[in-house]
């Protein structure tokens, strides 16, 4: 037990801070993937619900698409088709990680995420509309002030969901070299020949951020509900 | 297309297809196994079988998939002398193992939620009547109460066996020759990204097909609700 804890502190002997590093970054890869994923999302979920179906077809190709595949094959194809791509375009360059991370998980993410727009939009009445037309709203203010305040409170619970997907999912990118919790743990590993005690940690500590987010979640959930009745 | 490429890694990509529905249908199975009594102890009066169970099942559900195959594969070659004692060591060596016993403890934790849920959604007044007509417990459970769940439980079920497809795909980080594993290595001898498009239509077929299998499931399950309304 003195030796488990001896490898977890922090300092130069211990991994402790380098646990928490790879913690952090996996912390911000997720929140930098959130409003990326949050706005796609959108804006697929508008294309799905729109009249026109040249705006209906692709926006169920991508969802289809990448509900489809293995969040890890997205990852993959992002960051090695990204890496092709650009340097064909811009001669040799570096890809970033983080950058293929959040493009990838965002784009899995949005295509769920247009998933639970599309539901809100059903559960919002066409009275609403109506009676926002009947006020002399424009559609851009009557989507602003009447339509997402009540989006983001159907939305709520299934994007809460998605967010501890996202959460889960951020070790994939500990695949490509990416300093995440998932890497740095197996970089501790190799050193200490330690993977249960290690891998173990880094278990509870996702556990620690998914209980965390939902606190807040709670919290976020309560704040949207300010304005209905309770029954 | 290259024709090359295609004809000297298509068949291991076969292969890997039949690895990636072993491993699915192996872990679900089992998986579904499990669930039945984790759900069960999720719901039972006993607090320590509520509380086993309510940790077990956070702990699959609010983890990554990958912390917890790397948690089984690396973490048991730390126990080998105990493995080796009890004469198991020869299955936890092994990547396809491991992987498969790491999907079964992981579906069965989302498998038991859906169940639970599912369960908990039949009237009261269901479980009362077959009391009161003389059926025992088990046959209370497993004639009344299980047959309208899983009516209920089909669809997010189907979702979960969905997850389970895509989320095999992590096998190929332990050398388990998937869809997944057998792109990798295709890739990283011809720089080819085709190898990985490949896969995705492999993927997308399974998902698809599964997709179509369970609406014929959930067609033929509640068949009974489409006379009525069709009578209505």
């Amino acid at each position: 037990m003195g030796d488990a804890l001896a490898l977890l502190s922090f300092g130069p002997d211990g991994w402790g801070d380098e646990l928490a590093a790879g913690a952090w970054l996996t912390l911000r890869l997720a929140l930098a993937t959130l409003p990326f994923g949050l706005a796609l999302g959108l804006a697929v979920a508008l294309m799905r619900d729109s009249s026109r179906r040249a705006l209906r077809i692709p926006g169920n190709v991508f969802t289809t698409l990448f509900r489809g595949l293995p969040e890890l094959l997205t990852l993959l194809l992002v960051y090695f088709g990204g890496q092709m791509l650009l340097s064909r375009v811009f001669g040799a360059v570096e890809v970033s990680a983080f950058v293929s991370g959040l493009v990838a998980l965002g784009l899995v993410f949005s295509a769920y995420a247009s998933e639970v727009f599309l539901g809100a939009f059903r559960g919002i009445g066409r009275g609403q509309y109506e009676a926002a037309h009947a006020l002399g709203l424009r559609r851009g203010t009557t989507f602003r002030l009447v339509i997402l305040p009540q989006l983001v409170r159907l939305a709520l619970p299934g994007l809460a969901n998605l967010w501890l997907v996202l959460l889960k999912d951020t070790s994939l990118v500990s695949v490509i070299a990416l300093n995440d919790l998932l890497r740095q743990t197996s970089v501790a590993v190799r050193a200490t020949k330690e993977p249960f005690l290690f891998y173990l940690v880094a278990c509870l500590i996702y556990l620690l951020m998914s209980a965390v987010s939902s606190v807040g979640i709670h919290g976020i959930e309560r704040w949207s509900q300010r304005g209905m009745r309770r029954a | 297309m290259n024709a090359e490429l295609l004809a000297r890694y298509g068949p291991r990509m076969l292969d890997g297809l039949v690895v990636t529905v072993e491993l699915v249908v192996i872990s679900v199975t089992l998986g579904a196994l499990l669930a039945l009594p984790i759900a069960l102890a999720r719901m039972s009066r006993s607090r320590t079988l509520r509380g086993v169970s309510f940790c077990y099942v956070h702990f699959f559900r609010g983890t990554p998939l990958l912390a917890q195959l790397f948690l089984v594969y690396y973490g048991s070659g730390q126990f080998r002398h105990f493995f080796e004692s009890v004469g198991l060591w020869w299955l936890f060596r092994d990547a396809f193992f491991c992987a498969a016993f790491t999907f079964t403890l992981n579906t069965a934790a989302y498998q038991a939620e859906i169940l639970r849920g599912a369960i908990g959604s039949v009237p009261a007044g269901q479980r009362e009547a077959a009391m009161a007509l003389g059926l025992r417990g088990p046959v209370v459970l497993f004639r009344v109460i299980l047959p309208q769940a899983l009516i209920v439980a089909l669809r997010p079920l189907g979702n979960e066996v969905i997850l389970m497809i895509k989320g095999s795909a992590v096998a190929s980080i332990v050398t388990v020759y998937d869809i997944m594993g057998v792109a990798d290595v295709a890739f990283a001898r011809s720089f080819d990204l085709s190898v990985y498009l490949w896969a995705a239509v492999l993927y997308l077929i399974l998902v698809e097909a599964l997709s179509r299998l369970w609406n014929l499931l959930e067609r033929r399950l509640s068949r009974h609700f489409a006379v009525a309304t069709a009578r209505a």
